[in-house]
């Protein structure tokens, strides 16, 4: 079902937590709330699904406006950070709960408890307790709980959290296989980019209560809409060091580089901020910069080098593993010049 | 042996410790054994076994005129209604505290635990008067009124405490899969404060069980009459004190404590622990 959140602020004591947040999310689509703590991503998800009010705005599920009606009206699914699973109650029951509140006969709920857990591959575990089952088994009752209503919205908070990083794998494409198997439009808040970038369909990169960019994952990596897009996505992230336009070169970096072709503009400030990716400087590029190599991170397939250029700058570079250099080593390495990200003062793309 | 070792040492201990109790153990043996015999001035080696001192079992005594199984049966009435009066405030007002988002709350908060501290016997007059007025002195229910009123900023607190360790996200998903708030609560919240449940149940009526002040003063009548008043006005008769006869109602009176702490011990441990476990 189509979700669509228009103008929606939420005030904690007077202050906007979330300020004038619109969002449309498409039938069957997977979104990811990205940002850091704080930012408002849990409060918009918890305006969703009615356990805050909304201070401003409207919130419609399909055609249907339901801003004011309690959770209980809203048929969300929810899955919590920490699972939030009944501890007294077999995973049996656990699952059958919200069939149980709807007052469901006993056959439906066994037949379709059956075929949740068939879908989530818990069928084994049901008469246990959840204190008896693994991390990962708890996610997957939890997601269980979460759909057997087949709820118009699925939310999930941080719901990779609490796994270790072998079973955080393994549930990412989990909750993806899941999420498109069922078709069910899905919320993912998160403040993970990797996690964000891998299973959405789009991401809604959020900052200070508002939404700063929303964008297919690829596309907002590739054009982050400013700093903090460009810094917030990407491991290892981008470097930024600054730049002096000049009429036919730019001074970046200690050397003087070619005015990259998407920079050729007159209109643009003398001063200017370069976003650099590691992917984009090195040894294939030219020969251009120089520097010394402060740090290198072995990442067993990839080496990372931290590189000091001559003007103080620090820039970081991932190539595939090899010997030859040590740190302390000169380098002479150049950057893709067609990739470079540039910012005005203000942090904001040009 | 890790176990047997641990044993060792705690030897010195255990011996002080048993020097200590002895008096004590002493006294309690003595408290049984005096109940079903004679023994004569200036000894201690019992010389005859009887049942009399239990004749209040079957007939009044010259110290008291109540029968004992009606102030049996009042004591278990007092005990068994108070408990469960403070449960069942205790467990709503708790969750009121704990969870909604109620006026005044901070002052409900302070107010109980100024209420706990206080001293039961400052009031005793006002509340005497207050049930001379409304007609319940004297009675069973004017009593437990007010052993349940004066228990319930404990109990309240107690359960405030096992509601303020149940997780919030138990109850949001709970609100999320189309509980109500009610539905919440008893099946979702209930369950995890049961030890607190289990616990402030026992302690509630052992407590009532005690209790002698209230109903000395406020139901001290034969009808009314609760087993420690009973006991209570044996002592205040002292021209014909009969220790041993004491000793029987005093050893009936503790009967049922020491079942219920028997049952219920480990249970009762919990009204401190205050934890949930899952």
């Amino acid at each position: 079902m189509k979700i669509e959140l228009r103008n929606f602020t939420k005030r904690f004591d007077g202050q906007a937590v979330v300020d004038n947040v619109s969002l449309t999310i498409e039938s069957g689509e997977m979104i990811a709330l990205l940002g850091p703590s704080g930012c408002g991503k849990s409060t918009s998800l918890f305006s969703i699904c009615g356990i805050h009010r909304m201070d401003e705005g409207q919130l419609l599920f399909g055609d249907k406006d339901v801003t004011n009606l309690p959770s209980q009206k809203r048929n969300v699914g929810v899955v919590f950070q920490n699972y939030a699973l009944y501890p007294h109650m077999s995973i049996f029951e656990n699952i059958a709960f919200p069939l149980v509140v709807q007052k469901a006969d006993r056959a439906t709920i066994r037949r379709k408890v059956a075929d949740i857990a068939e879908l989530v591959q818990i069928s084994d575990l049901l008469e246990r307790k959840p204190a008896n089952i693994s991390g990962g088994q708890q996610q997957r009752t939890a997601l269980a709980r979460a759909l057997i209503r087949r709820p118009d919205v699925l939310l999930l908070d941080e719901p990779l959290a609490n796994l270790d990083a072998k079973l955080r794998l393994e549930m990412r494409s989990e909750i993806r296989r899941i999420q498109s198997e069922t078709g069910i439009t899905a919320i993912l808040v998160t403040h993970d980019q990797v996690e964000a970038m891998s299973i959405c369909d789009r991401i809604a990169l959020m900052q200070k209560g508002k939404v700063v960019q929303l964008d297919k994952p690829r596309e907002m990596y590739a054009n982050p809409a400013n700093m903090f897009v460009a810094e917030f996505l990407g491991n290892p992230p981008i470097r930024f060091m600054p730049a002096e336009l000049h009429e036919n070169q730019m001074i970046a970096g200690g050397a003087a580089l070619p005015r990259p072709q998407h920079l050729k503009q007159s209109n643009l400030p003398d001063k200017i901020n370069l976003g650099i990716r590691p992917e984009h400087f090195g040894p294939q590029f030219g020969n251009e910069i120089s520097g010394h190599i402060l740090a290198i991170e072995t990442q067993g397939r990839e080496n990372l080098y931290d590189v000091a250029l001559s003007d103080g700058g620090v820039l970081c570079s991932i190539q595939p593993a090899n010997d030859h250099l040590n740190p302390g080593d000169t380098i002479q390495w150049g950057i893709a010049s067609q990739h470079l990200l540039a910012f005005d003062g203000q942090g904001e793309r040009i | 042996m890790p176990i047997q070792s641990r044993n060792f040492k705690a030897a010195p201990m255990i011996i002080l410790l048993s020097l200590l109790s002895l008096p004590l153990l002493i006294m309690c043996f003595y408290l049984i054994v005096d109940t079903i015999t004679n023994t004569q001035p200036g000894t201690l080696i019992p010389d005859e076994i009887t049942f009399e001192h239990w004749r209040f079992l079957w007939q009044t005594t010259e110290n008291s005129s109540a029968n004992i199984w009606r102030v049996t049966l009042n004591t278990f009435v007092f005990s068994i209604t108070t408990a469960t009066t403070i449960l069942a405030i205790s467990l709503t007002a708790g969750y009121a505290l704990s969870r909604l988002n109620i006026p005044f709350r901070r002052f409900f908060l302070s107010g109980l635990i100024m209420l706990h501290a206080f001293p039961t016997i400052t009031l005793i007059i006002a509340i005497f008067l207050i049930l001379q007025t409304l007609g319940l002195y004297d009675s069973l229910i004017g009593v437990i009124m007010v052993k349940s009123a004066l228990e319930l900023p404990f109990g309240i607190w107690i359960m405030k405490g096992f509601y303020d360790n149940v997780p919030w996200e138990i109850e949001m998903a709970g609100v999320q899969d189309g509980a109500s708030r009610f539905t919440v609560w008893r099946k979702l919240v209930l369950p995890q404060v049961q030890p607190g449940m289990m616990a402030l149940l026992v302690f509630s009526f052992l407590t009532a069980w005690s209790e002698l002040v209230l109903p000395l003063v406020l139901a001290p009548g034969n009808k009314s009459q609760v087993l420690s008043v009973y006991l209570a006005t044996m002592l205040a008769d002292e021209s014909s004190i009969d220790f041993n006869l004491m000793k029987s109602v005093g050893l009936f009176y503790v009967i049922p404590v020491i079942i219920t702490y028997m049952i219920f011990q480990r249970k009762l441990m919990n009204i401190y622990g205050g934890g949930t476990k899952g």
